[in-house]
Formats: C-alpha cells, sequence, structure tokens
C-alpha cells in the first residue's frame, strides 16, 4: 500500500489555502484552541493601534485616560462587590477589566482577584477568532457573553464571566469583562469545586463562550437553561445581572472618554499601557543577578488521598529573560480533580508579580507576557482536556508559592526593590465549603470566606501578618461571618481566634493562622466539604533559614450536639481544637482527625467540624529574634511558653514572663554551639541521606533530585518520561480500605468462601 | 577594595576572591560558582521538634506535626558560627538543591557597572531591644 504520509511534492499555498477553508468548514467541534490557551504574550499591534498610536503617542494624555479607565475599572469592582449574591463577590473575589479589540487585558480594577481577569483574555480571543465572523453568533454592539469552562480559558469553573465588546461607530474598540467567583455551578458536589470530580464531566457547568445577551438584555431561554443546571438558580440570575450592569457602567465611562478625546486616544492608551509595562518589566528583571534558583514545594494529596505531589522548579534569569521551568512537576492525575491548566498557574505567576513584587506597576496582562514558563506536557501544572480540573487551585497555589519562594533569592541583592523581600506566604483555602437545604428552605452551596484568611509569610523586616490576605487578592476581606450566618443554618462557633502553637519560626516569624469551628444547627439536610492540601507536609518553605509552617488536619467531633452541651452544661464547651480535642470533654463522643481533603459531608446538628487557617513561611535564623517579640507571641497566645522557650531559646520568668537577656544571650550562645556539634558537613551528609528513586513507603509523584526527564508515578518503578504522557489513574480510597480489610480477613483466615 | 555582594540574609559572595562568605562572621565557605550549601554543616531534623503536635499524638493521626517519614527538614549552618543560614523540608532521601547557582562573571560585570555605593544596606545585624515595653 501507498504511503501516504510521505513523498511527493508539498501542496503549493493555493492548496493549503483549500485545505485550510476545507478544515474549517467541517470542523466539528470548536474546543478549547491551543494557539490561544499556550500563549500569555501581548498579540501583535494591529493597523488600528498602529494608526491610534501614530495619532496619539502623547504620554500625559494616554496618563490622564488611563486613570480614568482605572477608575472605570474600579467603580466597576465595587459595584459587583457592594450587589452581587455570591458570598465570594461580596467578600473581594471579583474583577473587572478593560481588554484591547484584539483581547488582551489592559487595565484591571485595583481590588479583586487579578487572577481570574489574567485568564479571561483566552475566552475573548475564542470569540474574535470564532465568533465575530460566524454568521450564526455574530459580535454586535449590545452583545454579552458568558464563560465558565477553566479549560477555555479559567481559574477554575466556579467563575463565571460576563464579556461585552464595546463599539464606536460601528468599529470594535476594547472588551470589558466582569468576572465573579459565583460558588455554586452543578457539579457532582455543591460549592463550585468538587475534590471527588474524577472527569470533566462531574464538574457541573461547562460554558464555552456563548451569547448570552443581546441588546444588553439577558436572553430568558439560556438564562433559564443555567439556573436549571445548577444548585442555585437564583444566585445564577442576579450575579448574571450584577456583571452585566457592572459591565456597562465601565462602557460608560469608556464611552465618555470617547466623547472626549476619540477612539484613538482610547486604542492609543490600552496598548501603549500594555507595551510600557511590558518594557518595564524587562528592564527590573535585568536588575537581577544572573542565576538560576532551584526550589519544590510539596502537595500531600489529590483531596483524595495523601500522597507525595512535587511541583518543581527552576527560575533561571539571564539578561532581560526571566523562565520559569516546572518541567520534573507531578504527572497530571486522570482521575484526580488537582490538575491545573497552564494559563491558570501563568495567571497566578502574574499575581505574583503584581501583588507581590512590582506593586506599583498597572495592573493588567503585560508583566507577565515577556517571562517564560516551560512545563511538561499533561503535566499537573499544564493538564490536558480530558483531565479535571476543579481543584486547580491545589497546583495553582502551590506553583505560585515555588515562584515567590525562588524570587526572594534574586531579590535580595537588587539594589532596586519595590517591595521588601517576602517570605512564602501560606496558600491552601482552608475554609469550609457547605451546602444543602437552608433554615429558610432555600437550596444553596457555597463557602465560607475564610478562605481569605491566610497568613503573611515574614519580610527582611518586620513579622507576617496575620490572616492579611489571601495570595490571590491582596485587598480582599474575610468577610462578616455573622451576616453568612442569617443565610445558612450553622455557626462559627469560634471563629478568628488564632491556633496556638501553630507557628512558622524565624527571626521574623510567619503571620499566624485561625480556628474555626463549625456546627449545623437548624436544618437536617446541610454538609460541609474541605479542599486542602498540607495535613502531612508543609506546603511552603521558610526563606533564608526560617522555617515554614506546620501543618494542618481536620478534627471532628460526632455524636454530640454542642447546642444542647451549651444549653445544659456551657461549662463543658472549650473554644479552641487544643482543649476539645486534647481533653474530650463531651462524654461519648467520638473524636477523630483527617486530611484537609473531605468529600462533601452531610452533618449532623451539633457536630463539630474544625480546622485552622495556615501560617505563612518565617524569615532569618530564629535565634536572630528579639526575645521582646518572642514573649509579645507568648502574650498574644501565639505560642506557649514552654515552645517559646524550647525553639527561641529565650530565657524567661515563667510567671511574669520577664526576660533574662544575658541568660538568653548565653542559651543562644550555646544553642550555635550545638548546632555545630549535631550537624555534620555537606559531603558527608549526603553519603547517608541521598537515595537514587523515591522512598518506597511513598506514594511519590514527579521527578527525583536533578533527573526531570524520569517522573514517578506512585512507585519507584512506575516511571514515565516527562515528554511522553500516560494515563495516572488512582484507585478509590474505598476500594484501597476494602483491598486493606481484605487482606486482612485472609491473613486471620476467614473462609473465602464467596462466590466469584 | 573589593566589592562584596549581599546575596541573602546571611551570604554574599566576594567578587575579588569568588567566594561565598557568611556574612555574620567573615566565614569563606565555598567557590561562587558553586553550591555553598557545600561548605555548611547539616542537620536532618525532625520536623515534630520544630512544628509541635496541637493535638495529642497517642491519641490521633493528625497533630498539626508534620509526619517525619513524609518529611524532613535539612537545616543548613556557618561551621563557624552556627548561623542557620538556610532550611530546606526534604523528602527523605531527596537530594538537598543547589538552590542558588550563580553566573559569576555575570554577576561580576553587573557590579562593576554599579558601584558600592550601590550595595543593599540590609543587613543580619539585630539589636534586641532590653525594655519589655508593650
Amino acid at each position: 500500500m501507498k504511503d501516504m504520509t510521505t513523498g511527493g511534492p508539498a501542496p503549493s499555498a493555493e492548496d493549503m489555502k483549500l485545505i485550510k477553508k476545507f478544515l474549517e468548514d467541517t470542523t466539528l467541534f470548536l474546543g478549547p484552541d491551543p494557539e490561544i490557551m499556550q500563549n500569555h504574550d501581548l498579540m501583535q499591534r494591529s493597523a488600528d493601534e498602529e494608526h491610534a498610536i501614530a495619532n496619539v503617542p502623547d504620554t500625559h494624555t494616554i496618563a490622564k485616560i488611563r486613570d480614568r479607565l482605572q477608575a472605570g475599572c474600579d467603580e466597576g469592582y465595587e459595584m459587583v462587590e457592594q450587589m452581587g449574591a455570591a458570598p465570594g463577590a461580596k467578600w473581594g473575589d471579583v474583577i473587572t477589566g478593560i481588554y484591547s479589540a484584539s483581547g488582551d487585558l489592559a487595565i484591571a480594577s485595583a481590588g479583586g482577584v487579578l487572577l481570574f481577569s489574567s485568564v479571561v483574555h483566552h475566552p475573548i480571543k475564542f470569540i474574535v477568532k470564532n465568533w465575530m465572523n460566524e454568521p450564526t453568533v455574530g459580535v454586535r454592539d449590545g452583545d454579552g457573553f458568558i464563560h465558565n469552562d477553566s479549560r477555555y480559558g479559567n481559574v477554575h469553573n466556579t467563575d463565571q464571566s460576563m464579556i461585552l465588546p464595546i463599539f464606536h461607530e460601528g468599529r470594535l474598540v476594547c472588551w470589558v469583562a466582569s468576572t465573579v467567583h459565583e460558588g455554586e455551578n452543578g457539579a457532582i458536589e455543591p460549592g463550585g469545586m468538587p475534590s471527588m470530580a474524577e472527569s470533566p464531566s462531574d464538574e457541573g457547568l461547562k460554558m464555552s463562550p456563548f451569547k448570552v445577551v443581546e441588546n444588553y438584555q439577558i436572553k430568558r431561554d439560556l438564562l433559564t437553561f443555567l439556573q436549571n443546571s445548577v444548585r442555585e438558580p437564583k444566585l445564577q440570575l442576579e450575579d448574571m445581572k450584577v456583571k452585566l450592569f457592572a459591565c456597562l457602567r465601565i462602557k460608560q465611562r469608556i464611552e465618555e472618554t470617547l466623547k472626549t478625546d476619540g477612539a484613538d486616544a482610547l486604542i492609543s492608551t490600552l496598548r501603549l499601557t500594555m507595551e510600557d509595562v511590558r518594557a518595564e518589566v524587562k528592564r527590573r528583571v535585568s536588575e537581577w543577578p544572573d542565576m538560576s534558583v532551584r526550589t519544590y514545594i510539596i502537595q500531600d494529596s489529590t483531596l483524595r488521598e495523601n500522597c507525595v505531589v512535587k511541583v518543581n522548579c527552576t527560575l533561571t534569569k539571564k539578561g532581560d529573560q526571566l523562565t520559569f521551568d516546572f518541567r520534573g512537576s507531578s504527572p497530571e492525575f486522570t482521575n484526580r480533580a488537582t490538575n491545573t491548566i497552564l494559563g491558570g498557574l501563568k495567571g497566578m505567576l502574574s499575581q505574583l508579580f503584581l501583588c507581590y513584587i512590582w506593586p506599583d506597576l498597572p495592573r493588567g496582562q503585560a508583566a507577565m507576557a515577556p517571562i517564560e514558563v516551560i512545563t511538561d506536557p499533561h503535566s499537573i501544572l499544564n493538564c490536558s482536556y480530558d483531565a479535571p480540573n476543579s481543584q486547580s487551585l491545589m497546583s495553582i497555589f502551590t506553583g505560585f508559592t515555588a515562584g515567590q519562594h525562588a524570587v526572594a533569592k534574586f531579590l535580595y541583592s537588587c539594589p532596586e526593590k519595590f517591595t521588601k523581600v517576602h517570605a512564602p506566604a501560606f496558600n491552601m483555602i482552608n475554609t469550609f465549603i457547605w451546602g444543602g437545604v437552608s433554615q429558610h428552605g432555600e437550596t444553596l452551596g457555597n463557602l465560607c470566606a475564610d478562605l481569605n484568611g491566610m497568613g503573611a509569610g515574614a519580610t527582611s523586616n518586620r513579622d507576617g501578618e496575620h490572616a492579611l490576605a489571601p495570595i490571590f487578592a491582596t485587598m480582599a476581606d474575610i468577610g462578616e461571618q455573622e451576616v453568612n450566618e442569617e443565610d445558612v443554618p450553622f455557626l462559627q462557633l469560634v471563629s478568628k481566634k488564632m491556633t496556638r502553637d501553630a507557628i512558622a519560626p524565624g527571626k521574623y516569624r510567619g503571620g499566624q493562622g485561625y480556628t474555626m469551628m463549625v456546627a449545623t444547627k437548624d436544618s437536617e439536610q446541610w454538609g460541609f466539604m474541605t479542599t486542602a492540601q498540607g495535613a502531612k507536609i508543609p506546603p511552603i518553605q521558610g526563606l533564608f533559614g526560617g522555617y515554614a509552617c506546620g501543618t494542618y488536619p481536620l478534627s471532628k467531633v460526632q455524636g454530640v450536639d454542642v447546642y444542647d452541651v451549651m444549653l445544659n452544661e456551657p461549662e463543658k464547651f472549650r473554644h479552641s481544637i487544643e482543649e476539645i480535642m486534647n481533653e474530650q470533654p463531651f462524654e461519648g463522643a467520638r473524636y477523630t482527625t483527617h486530611h484537609m481533603g473531605m468529600g462533601f459531608d452531610i452533618s449532623k446538628r451539633g457536630e463539630l467540624y474544625m480546622i485552622s487557617q495556615g501560617a505563612g513561611a518565617g524569615y532569618g535564623d530564629l535565634l536572630e529574634r528579639d526575645p521582646v517579640g518572642v514573649v509579645k507571641d507568648i502574650e498574644e497566645g501565639l505560642m506557649s511558653a514552654e515552645v517559646a522557650a524550647r525553639l527561641y531559646k529565650v530565657v524567661f520568668d515563667p510567671a511574669t514572663l520577664a526576660i533574662d537577656f544575658d541568660a538568653t544571650e548565653q542559651a543562644r550562645a550555646d544553642e550555635r554551639k550545638a548546632r555545630i556539634a549535631r550537624s555534620v558537613p555537606y559531603a558527608e551528609f549526603v553519603k547517608g541521606w541521598n537515595q537514587p528513586k523515591p522512598p518506597a513507603h511513598l506514594p511519590y509523584f514527579g521527578c527525583w533530585g536533578d533527573d526531570i526527564e524520569t517522573l514517578y508515578m506512585g512507585s519507584p518503578d512506575k516511571t514515565r518520561r516527562g515528554d511522553e504522557p500516560k494515563p495516572n489513574y488512582m484507585v478509590h480510597p474505598k476500594d484501597v480500605r476494602i483491598a486493606e480489610l481484605e487482606a486482612r480477613l485472609a491473613a486471620a483466615g476467614v473462609p473465602g468462601d464467596e462466590k466469584q | 577594595m573589593t566589592m562584596k555582594v549581599p546575596m541573602t540574609e546571611y551570604l554574599r559572595i566576594d567578587l575579588e576572591t569568588e567566594k561565598w562568605e557568611c556574612r555574620v562572621c567573615d566565614h569563606v565557605i565555598a567557590p561562587a560558582a558553586g553550591n555553598y550549601k557545600e561548605g555548611l554543616l547539616v542537620h536532618n531534623r525532625d520536623p515534630r521538634e520544630i512544628h509541635p503536635p496541637v493535638i495529642d499524638p497517642a491519641k490521633y493521626r493528625y497533630t498539626f506535626c508534620p509526619d517525619p517519614d513524609w518529611v524532613r527538614i535539612l537545616e543548613f549552618c556557618c561551621p563557624k558560627c552556627g548561623t542557620q543560614i538556610e532550611t530546606e523540608y526534604a523528602t527523605p532521601g531527596h537530594p538537598p538543591l543547589w538552590d542558588m547557582q550563580v553566573d559569576v562573571p555575570a554577576l561580576k560585570a553587573q557590579w562593576a557597572s554599579r558601584g558600592p555605593a550601590m550595595l543593599p544596606d540590609a543587613g543580619p545585624a539585630v539589636v534586641p531591644g532590653r525594655g519589655h515595653a508593650h
């Protein structure tokens, strides 16, 4: 048979044109476009942009217009935050932005989640490429497009965007968009971020970008379809309206600019803002030392089972080029939800630079545009279309932390800094996701804003702040729990109380996390889930001799109604996890601990679920910490006196906490000598420590040591090449447990007379 | 005068001798083109000693302590003054990272054009207050 793949003359240009048209005309499904999804750089200057820049190059005019547009975005952000129905909207997990006609994010609101916004250029570019000239769709004045499927450019499917084209005298001049963490989306578990999802089909609504607004009106038939697909139909309606009206307000501000300054001024402003930021980023990078920095962060679970999942990072700077090389990170999980699309990771790295490194730069897509990101295909950081990614935050955030840890080592020697050198912030969403039927008979599914209460990392001159802000939204809020409790049938019996001894020590310590205890009260159909890693291995690293945080489990007390206890025997209630779990004050109750990947768990009235937010990392040698600061931490309940004395080598009177400074200096000098005595030279140490493969007792995923081409897949004998994808299935944890129990039965000699 | 560039809280590179040095005690640690950790001492720390159990390990599987079979803390200190220069939360048996691989000629060229006046002034000196005022 003739080989059809080789030989013969290459097709002519005319043939290629014909082939391209044939393929376009017969495309059966417009899936995510790799050309769009893999690229985060700015689009080429269009003819319109060239023309506009030639007409309006004046930097003062551009600065004036940029400020007006920024104010317009901020106004839209405020509208969504004030009017949005989703808990996430109320607490700042929203953003608005203005995009160029080609789809690049030029200006984002000053508040909110930049990560959300910096991935929306993908769906806009999809619309431009596929719907603009599609006769059955088209893009016209008054249209609005909705989108949530992360595979077309989103963090996760719980976020929904409303996207409006802005026309001027019949010409498309830009786009505006508003994005909200909505929560509920009809997935296999309530709340929009199912950790039980084993395929994309378990993840609820899958909105590729489509037109849902015409003549500035939401189309009722499509709205009803969307409402019918989720657990919170009223939320779906309300927030679609809120996002639409926020976009319309930004449109109004743009039109005012168009009226006063004309379309060229607008287009020139959007383009030059991005180009200037891009150029400035390259200039700033060139000031860093030429170097490669290596780090890795471990995810200790898939949220279904504990395992060791490596996020591997080498950050290389040469000249004005900065490259994140994440090759060697864990392979994607075929049936676990912790994978992310590459755009999500890039969006979060963009957040790193614009919130933690160069917060003075205009927020948009351009800061990340010149920075290169390399991954393996079908990696946990660059997953395939067929892999679930509803818990992508696990990989996005640990990827962020790897970047944050690495960047600090470049910044230290750099004469020109725009922030203090910063140890990694805590990075897990330690909060309760909830759902069920409320005390008002409403079906709900969403989460507590405590995910925003991550502890900050220490900096080069001060301690990290407690519960400061989440890494994804530096101006967000942790909300008013009492307001939330008007709508939901549970109480946070303990809230925002620091978890003692869950510390990240250092010369400057990390900001600490706080305790949350919840119990259902007024519903027989209500449950909770938790979706975080870090119950066995800390999810961050310390900086310059400082320590990371510890680990954070889930504790449960079942077989008790604490509301009865508080009514009848209030003296038995305790206000810390430490006391409740250690003293076990409720007779007959069952006290258990778990990792933080609790699937949706139907709760009974008065049963306790208890977790803690986490601490940011410490900075520097803890023996250099000011003893006064150590005692202050004791007084503020961050640390017990015993732990403080043992770790920090501060000598104080246990009754008065008065410091003996001379004795402290001596104790610290002794500890430095003790360190030297108990440590061994590096060359000697690695002889005993280094192993050629991951240990057999750990289900390890990712590369080992310097060999980034070989990825381990759960055992020392199961591997794939980094560039050759393979399925990576996990066994259902209940099947694992059943197999363990059956093996024990067999070992105990229980007759195996069951028919097979 | 030779220029010494502070690279971390406790490490600097002497551009003339091309060595990593301890900023606390001036100990010469290792060649600047190589891995500074090779000139340090290492201790394999049980993470439970740093992150103490908040709840009783005799009763519970998860206690707020990292699992010592799953992660260790490698503590790197200066062999002369004992300052803890770096920590690395490591999977047991995983080779320690060469975390800062510096292009020394490029660093020298960069600082030749900057001059010593541009050196960052942040340093490790800590002068604890002796009062207990709050």
